[in-house]
């Protein structure tokens, strides 16, 4: 068996990390993988696709259940959906209580306990929330877990301010263990040049762009059935997207320290693009009402 | 006066300071000061109230500890919930010696524990649930009691916990005060926070309840007053609370130990506010003072000085009745007080003391040294502000050492070279100094003894300093094989 590989998916909430999580992961399996998913994200939904549920059982949820932690079994949260990927959810709480953060860390803590990784498993792919919010939430690319971040984004300005943001964290993380940072996933929004942009940003991060996934509503189709394109429609042509991006990941061998640019950076390349317009240091801090004073006179 | 001079205090001063790092120096150096009794103001001479410095041997506590332990603690009516994992609340328990009357378990619960005992799950999911029911299951096992407080632990600022509505909620369903503290450890720089927090949440928690849970018809009277900020360690409250009954006063609460919610609920009724503690308590007694137009003064009953100079402070407050009252209680004790200091002070004569406490010890009980002859040549606060130094720089002698959080490094030096005959602090010191050879009372739970204040305090007091001091243990320190031989050849010759 090769040497497992940890993988981490992060980016800005919204942007498809969950959908580009599993639909990949579905083809690493189709290649013959033997994969694992962890979702670290109390909304508990980055393994539906797989399992064709609607959301499963966490282990939070059970632990809270059961009593505590200590009290589960790994195959109580252990689940296996398509072509025998296992699927397993941290939880957490409701929106506005508790600590999720504390949620992800005892529930990866509990999967090592557990001896989860210990499994005959090529992959793991862990699928976190939107933004590295607390330390819970870098949990996965602390030591010994994800070596390999991915960032899912779009030619979006917030979008890349994110993955500008992330690799700021991976940085901090690299300096003391060993996660680098693997590529950039564009999930595409149609923005104009988005692939030319997100080329540019990789480039400037010191990574490169691993795969432009078009926009295609079939994946909405298969959404709607909880179930990944490959499974859903394999002749797709999106389907092939996610087999091409499978395979770019299993031959992946760039994985770097990043080097996150500065703010100015960021908006000169967006100016660079048209995303941004030159800032007018006139109008800043004015209310309309000043402005129709300014444009009278 | 002081064994050291000036000039060989402040080379103490420095000479400790020498091992540190350049800038643990400078940071240390403000906090550690040579006494000067013409200074105004101590904010000139040393500074206090600071964080402590990463890497040192602080001594200090937590704000959980300021309000749980000290303030809230003691009110004996009420249920203490320490809200978050077990430990605060379980090493914490009964340590205080906070002396009280009544059936534990059954209408009251100073030494018992209560916990919400947070695991994994309430971390990640949020106390709030668990805390309701703990608020419910409380008003089913103990009916008797008269309301609850919710101490924070660490944990519960950080998740972010809505304490405030689980308690109003509570409140409302029981009928009796459910009060919020929001004294997570991590807050403020000591315990002082803690105590602040506390008082704060009386006044806007309990005071704003217009003593609605004052069952009996309570009748005002013109010489009511209340005990502030004695925690009735090993009974102090008692024996301080009987001479001010004996001149004439009405004591309607003590403010905490062995008080309950209705004497909290009464205070602001009363005509005088009496402050012993002033650092933990200074705050409800201003805010009474602003809101109920309440004077307080500070008094001191330690020893017969201080005691006498109180009681006649605090009768000028009053008419002539209490006024001779004063006078009555005092010369009805003077036998008594001369009899003590016959019998101890030629055995204490002379001695020196370090002390090193919180709150209003590292003054407070100078003067009962002072009456038995002794001396203290060096006093510090583990959580000080510069009104207490302010305080403290008129009781202390010249050139004698005022030492703020002081480190165990430091207090380790300053004791090897001042070489005091004994040394007032907490547990955590104790046994450093008895294994040096030096006598050493605790002054936080008066070891396990007390009470220390008024005038049958005193008697405690004295007889506890002489069997101290003068235990023959401390002459018998040196094992026989490592006695100089010169004294051994003596010895065998006589």
């Amino acid at each position: 068996m090769a040497r497992l590989r940890q993988c981490a998916i992060y980016g800005k909430g919204g942007i498809g990390k969950s959908t580009t999580t599993q639909n990949l992961v579905a083809g690493l399996a189709e290649a013959g993988k033997k994969v694992m998913i962890v979702g670290c994200d109390p909304k508990a939904d980055s393994t539906r696709l797989i399992l064709h549920a609607k959301a499963q059982n966490s282990i939070m949820q059970m632990a809270a259940d059961a009593g505590s932690v200590e009290d589960l079994e790994l195959e109580d949260v252990l689940k296996v959906g398509y072509r025998d990927i296992k699927c397993v959810e941290s939880g957490g709480p409701e929106p506005g209580v508790g600590c999720a953060g504390r949620g992800v860390i005892t529930a990866i803590n509990f999967l090592e306990e557990e001896g989860a990784y210990e499994e005959d498993l090529d992959f793991v792919f862990y699928d976190v929330l939107g933004d590295v919010v607390c330390g819970g939430f870098a949990m996965p690319i602390r030591e010994n877990k994800a070596q390999e971040i991915y960032i899912v984004c779009s030619g979006e300005m917030m979008a890349m301010y994110a993955a500008n943001n992330i690799a700021k964290g991976i940085v901090k993380y690299a300096n003391s263990g060993g996660v680098r940072l693997a590529g950039l996933i564009c999930n595409s929004r149609n923005t104009a040049r988005e692939d030319e942009l997100i080329m540019e940003l990789a480039r400037q991060l010191g990574t490169t762009m691993i795969h432009f996934v078009p926009r295609d509503n079939v994946v909405q189709r298969a959404e709607i059935r909880r179930m990944t394109v490959i499974e859903y429609e394999p002749t797709a042509k999106q389907a092939q997207e996610y087999r091409d991006l499978a395979n770019k990941i299993i031959e992946n061998k760039n994985f770097v320290i990043p080097t996150p640019i500065t703010m100015d950076e960021l908006e000169q390349l967006l100016m660079d693009f048209g995303v941004m317009e030159e800032e007018d240091e006139s109008i800043v801090g004015k209310t309309a009402a000043e402005e129709s004073v300014v444009a009278a006179a | 006066m002081s064994a050291l001079t000036r000039e060989e205090t402040e080379a103490l001063i420095k000479e400790v300071l020498e091992v540190y790092p350049e800038k643990a120096q400078k940071d240390r150096a403000k906090h550690l000061a040579v006494n000067d009794q013409s200074v105004e103001q101590s904010k000139k001479c040393i500074t206090s109230n600071r964080k402590s410095l990463p890497g040192v041997m602080t001594i200090r506590g937590c704000a959980y500890a300021g309000s749980k332990g000290v303030v809230w603690g003691p009110i004996k009516d009420m249920i203490h919930i320490s809200h978050g994992p077990v430990g605060c609340g379980q090493y914490s328990r009964a340590g205080r010696r906070n002396y009280y009357v009544g059936v534990t378990g059954v209408n009251t619960f100073g030494t018992m524990n209560f916990t919400s005992d947070f695991q994994e799950k309430d971390i990640v999911f949020g106390g709030d649930k668990k805390l309701a029911k703990i608020i419910n299951e409380i008003e089913g096992l103990f009916p008797l009691h008269k309301g609850i407080s919710v101490q924070s632990e660490c944990p519960i600022g950080l998740i972010g916990d809505d304490i405030e509505a689980v308690s109003k909620k509570g409140a409302a369903e029981l009928d009796k005060p459910v009060v919020p503290v929001r004294c997570e450890g991590f807050r403020g720089v000591s315990q002082s926070l803690g105590h602040h927090i506390a008082n704060d949440s009386i006044r806007d928690w309990v005071f704003s309840r217009d003593g609605k849970d004052v069952k009996s018809e309570f009748v005002p009277g013109p010489y009511d007053v209340s005990i502030i900020g004695d925690y009735n360690i090993g009974g102090d409250a008692w024996s301080s609370r009987i001479l001010l009954e004996e001149m004439g006063l009405r004591v309607v609460a003590q403010w905490s130990g062995d008080g309950t919610l209705a004497e909290i609920e009464l205070t602001p009724k009363v005509k005088l506010n009496l402050i012993h503690c002033y650092r933990s308590m200074n705050y409800i007694a201003r805010h009474m003072e602003e809101k109920y137009s309440i004077p307080w003064i500070e008094y001191n009953f330690f020893g017969p000085t201080k005691i006498a100079e109180s009681l006649r402070a605090i009768a000028a407050h009053f008419d002539d009745k209490i006024k001779a009252g004063a006078e009555a209680v005092i010369a009805k004790y003077q036998p008594m007080v001369d009899a003590v200091i016959a019998k101890y002070r030629t055995r204490l004569e002379g001695k020196r003391v370090m002390l090193y406490v919180g709150g209003l010890r590292p003054r407070h009980v100078i003067g009962s040294y002072e009456d038995l002859g002794m001396e203290v040549v060096g006093t510090g606060y583990e959580f000080g502000h510069n009104d207490d130094y302010d305080r403290t720089i008129k009781e202390m002698g010249n050139a004698t050492l005022l030492y703020d959080d002081v480190t165990g490094f430091e207090f380790e030096e300053f004791v090897k070279k001042v070489k005091p005959d004994l040394i007032g602090s907490g547990i955590k010191e104790k046994y450093i100094f008895q294994k040096m050879g030096v006598p050493f009372r605790q002054m936080h739970s008066w070891d396990y003894s007390g009470p220390y204040h008024g005038y049958d305090g005193f008697a405690i007091f004295a007889r506890d300093m002489d069997m101290t001091i003068n235990n023959p243990c401390w002459k018998i320190l040196t094992p026989p094989w490592q006695k100089k031989p010169e004294a051994e050849a003596i010895a065998k010759a006589a």
